[in-house]
């Protein structure tokens, strides 16, 4: 397992220094349209091709990519803060305030949230840029995710306030912020991680299906989600290896997460 | 001229006119559930297919070639200067039900249909001027309607009416057409019946149609139905994307059919609604003739023909393609792609081009928003393309793709939208179908609808005109009339059209007879005569 978290590592790193040196790697440019050469076959050009439009799939690629690591564990930071909060002081308050918490996390875990994100996306204003469009994107799901993890942390927050050394603490006088900062936090620190890196994938791959339903982060600006759009349609897809090139980045991907994960949870 | 225009489309599949196998089952996939089974309220594609499927009317325009064939009518007289038809009709009919048919059964049918309460889109077309359509049963067998003007185009009208019965018990689910509706599993599939009292007999005397049966399965996705089509778990598909007309062309020859160019069209336009929430001075750009003849001139329409649609669409001209010999404006020349002069127009406007950034007169960026359907991909394709071009004369687009429901509301009801890339099927190579589209009052008016008077004196000519075509009988003055509303909306460009698509179908080899049109419904237009190869 541990080769295998090195192997993940150095995978998110190599992926990470790529997609932030795209410029310098793929000099064609993301948006740059090469009318004359739609769906052109690998080249010492365009070294994955290019896409229906002409478009250098390596540096769509690159940015695409760019954008998800980038975004997406901003937005799981987010969403796991947002958790924190809610699950913390529901799970320390207990009694109406836990109730009416869990109550609010059922319910957004209850709303289907690809309509709410449309909702959402429908109702913002049109003009913004396609990096504006991306960051609302995942500004969204991090504002939206955040009542699975909530749960999981008012159980951990609920059961620490109940152990022997909340007793002894509060005993000793520790009460409100103080026993949360010194006692509680450090404690459910292996939670939040784990709930923070569970949350990366998942955002990633929210991104994607929103990208492939055409929703999402605007034109010209590429992501995962949005390249994956063309595998969308089996007809049309041509057994061509290089046109699964982001299928594979997003599986690499949520893989190596996972396997970070996994050594967080152990920690936990 | 018709019938010119119509022979560059036909193509009979297969060996004309076999000898026909009768029986089997027709399978094809309708693309949401029928909103209703009343032709008298259908106003949706799924309802549409259903209606014609089942429903008998007094006339049918033959898509092929284009001329008007007798159906339940044997004969038909235009009087008062197009403000009366008299139909003579067939003799011994009945409905699927057994239910006698007669005159009166026209007359109620058309009674329901123009009631200004049911807000019937087929009805509306009858209306060409205010007062009551009415109606006289002269004889079991003739029957008479009166209008209170002249209605253009008249009986090609009665192509989409189909007759409901007065006094069957099942009103209007008794059907007169060849099928009639046996099972309907909502979501999931209709099953249509070979209608056993269909009085139409082929030229050797076999009772038509051939078919026993049609099902209709609802199937929105359409890859899988693309999937299923090539497995042959389905007949036909009605209407294809470029791209996958590609992929089975390339598979195997025979499976789908370019039909020629149709009447769709692809366009652009900026919101000009008075009321809409948008800052004045966009307002003020897209108001302006030279902006928007500049944005036009600026789209490289040979590429998007080229690259989105595979060279299966042409550049447009106008609202009417350039293959409507008889409709369009032949002097009318394609628009240029010529960003220099686009970059010149926008000066002479007080535009200016600055570090790669276009400006108004008052220093305002130069940008504005495209809003389009989400999962529509060469509307898509073509938005990315055009955000491109336009950022050659330092104009920055941003796209943004809409859930459809989304995007109907915004163009429809709050207006909250800069402009819009959408696409207008039509049905009939006829303007008078376009009435709601051209007239200032129109719903369908899209860049500034339901006008209480014309905002432009280009719009109000457009009324004057359309309504001088809608009200005459002369087939050469309406023609001047659209002659002219084609040279307006060419020289003040409100819709900026992009491309006129083909009609692309997908015909197994097993359906016998088709012959595929650039008419809805393009690949079963004939359904009575289609049979399946045994």
């Amino acid at each position: 397992m541990k080769v295998l978290r090195i192997i993940a590592i150095a995978f998110l790193l190599v992926a990470a220094l790529s997609a932030l040196g795209a410029r310098w790697i793929t000099p064609a440019g993301y948006a740059q349209q090469f009318r004359e050469a739609p769906d052109a076959a690998p080249s010492h050009l365009h070294p994955l091709g290019t896409d229906e439009l002409g478009r250098d799939r390596a540096a769509r690629l690159l940015v695409g990519l760019r954008v998800s690591l980038v975004l997406a564990p901003l937005a799981a930071l987010l969403s796991t803060v947002l958790a924190a909060l809610v699950g913390g002081i529901a799970g320390c308050a207990g009694g109406w305030v836990e109730g009416v918490s869990m109550f609010l996390a059922d319910l957004f875990l209850s709303v289907p949230w690809l309509f709410l994100l449309i909702t959402v996306r429908a109702a913002l204003p049109l003009n913004i840029s396609p990096e504006s469009s991306a960051a609302v994107t995942f500004l969204l799901l991090g504002l939206l995710g955040w009542a699975a993890s909530a749960r999981v942390i008012c159980a951990g927050a609920k059961s620490l306030m109940a152990s022997d050394f909340a007793w002894t603490a509060r005993a000793a006088g520790f009460s409100g912020f103080g026993l949360v900062r010194l006692h509680l936090l450090p404690n459910l620190r292996g939670t939040l991680l784990a709930q923070l890196w569970i949350s990366i994938p998942v955002f990633v791959i929210a991104e994607a299906n929103l990208g492939a339903m055409g929703l999402g982060v605007a034109e010209p600006l590429p992501s995962l989600g949005s390249l994956l759009g063309e595998m969308q349609s089996m007809v049309t897809m041509r057994p061509e290896p290089w046109r699964f090139v982001p299928i594979l980045v997003l599986i690499a991907v949520v893989s190596s997460f996972q396997m970070l994960l996994n050594k967080q949870e152990v920690r936990a | 001229m018709k019938r010119a225009f119509a022979v560059c489309f036909a193509l009979l599949l297969g060996s004309a006119a076999l000898p026909a196998q009768t029986g089997g089952e027709l399978r094809f996939c309708l693309r949401s559930e029928p909103k209703t089974l009343n032709p008298f309220e259908v106003n949706d594609d799924a309802s549409e297919t259903v209606r014609y499927l089942t429903g008998g009317v007094l006339v049918r325009v033959n898509r092929v070639n284009l001329k008007i064939q007798p159906e339940l009518a044997t004969e038909w007289t235009i009087s008062e200067g197009g403000k009366k038809i008299r139909f003579k009709l067939r003799p011994g009919l009945r409905y699927s039900d057994g239910t006698p048919f007669s005159a009166e059964d026209v007359a109620y049918t058309m009674q329901q249909l123009t009631d200004p309460a049911l807000h019937s889109s087929t009805g509306d077309a009858f209306r060409s001027g205010e007062g009551a359509i009415t109606t006289r049963v002269v004889s079991p067998t003739v029957v008479e309607i009166m209008f209170p003007a002249p209605v253009a185009n008249l009986v090609t009208l009665f192509d989409t009416v189909a007759i409901v019965s007065a006094k069957s018990s099942l009103k209007e689910m008794a059907a007169l057409g060849p099928f009639y509706v046996a099972e309907h599993k909502p979501g999931v599939y209709l099953l249509l019946k070979r209608n056993a009292y269909y009085w139409k007999k082929d030229a050797n005397g076999r009772q038509l149609p051939y078919l026993d049966a049609v099902r209709l399965e609802i199937e929105q996705n359409r890859d899988i139905e693309a999937l299923r089509y090539e497995r042959g778990e389905i007949h036909l598909i009605n209407s294809v994307s470029p791209t996958v007309f590609e992929r089975l062309a390339g598979e195997k020859s025979g499976l789908v059919h370019d039909a020629g160019t149709s009447t769709d069209t692809e366009q652009l336009w900026f919101n000009q609604v008075a009321v809409a929430p948008i800052p004045a001075y966009k307002r003020a750009w897209f108001a302006s003739t030279a902006f928007r003849r500049a944005v036009s001139e600026a789209i490289n329409r040979d590429d998007l023909a080229r690259i989105v649609y595979h060279e299966h669409a042409h550049p447009a001209v106008s609202v009417t393609p350039a293959t409507n010999t008889f409709w369009f404006n032949a002097r009318l020349k394609p628009h240029s792609y010529d960003p220099g002069s686009a970059l010149r127009r926008l000066q002479d406007e007080g535009f200016r081009l600055d570090n790669e950034t276009l400006r108004d007169r008052d220093g305002n960026i130069v940008e504005f928003s495209i809003i389009t359907n989400a999962g529509n991909k060469p509307r898509e394709n073509m938005a990315t393309m055009i955000q491109q071009d336009l950022k050659k004369i330092g104009i920055k687009v941003n796209v943004v793709t809409l859930d459809f429901n989304a995007l109907l509301e915004r163009i429809s009801q709050t207006y909250n939208y800069e402009a819009c890339l959408l696409g207008f099927l039509n049905a009939d190579l006829d303007p008078n179908s376009q009435m709601t589209i051209w007239l200032s009052s129109g719903d369908d008016h899209q860049w500034n609808p339901k006008q209480k008077s014309p905002a432009t004196e280009w719009e109000s000519e457009i009324d004057r005109l359309m309504r001088a075509q809608a009200s005459s009988m002369d087939q050469h003055k309406r023609k001047e009339h659209w002659d002219k509303v084609q040279k307006i909306v060419w020289e003040q460009e409100p819709f900026i059209y992009l491309v006129n698509k083909d009609a692309l179908v997908a015909i197994s080899p097993a359906v016998k007879n088709a012959q595929p049109s650039v008419f809805r419904p393009q690949a079963y237009w004939n359904i009575e005569e289609l049979a399946l190869a045994r």
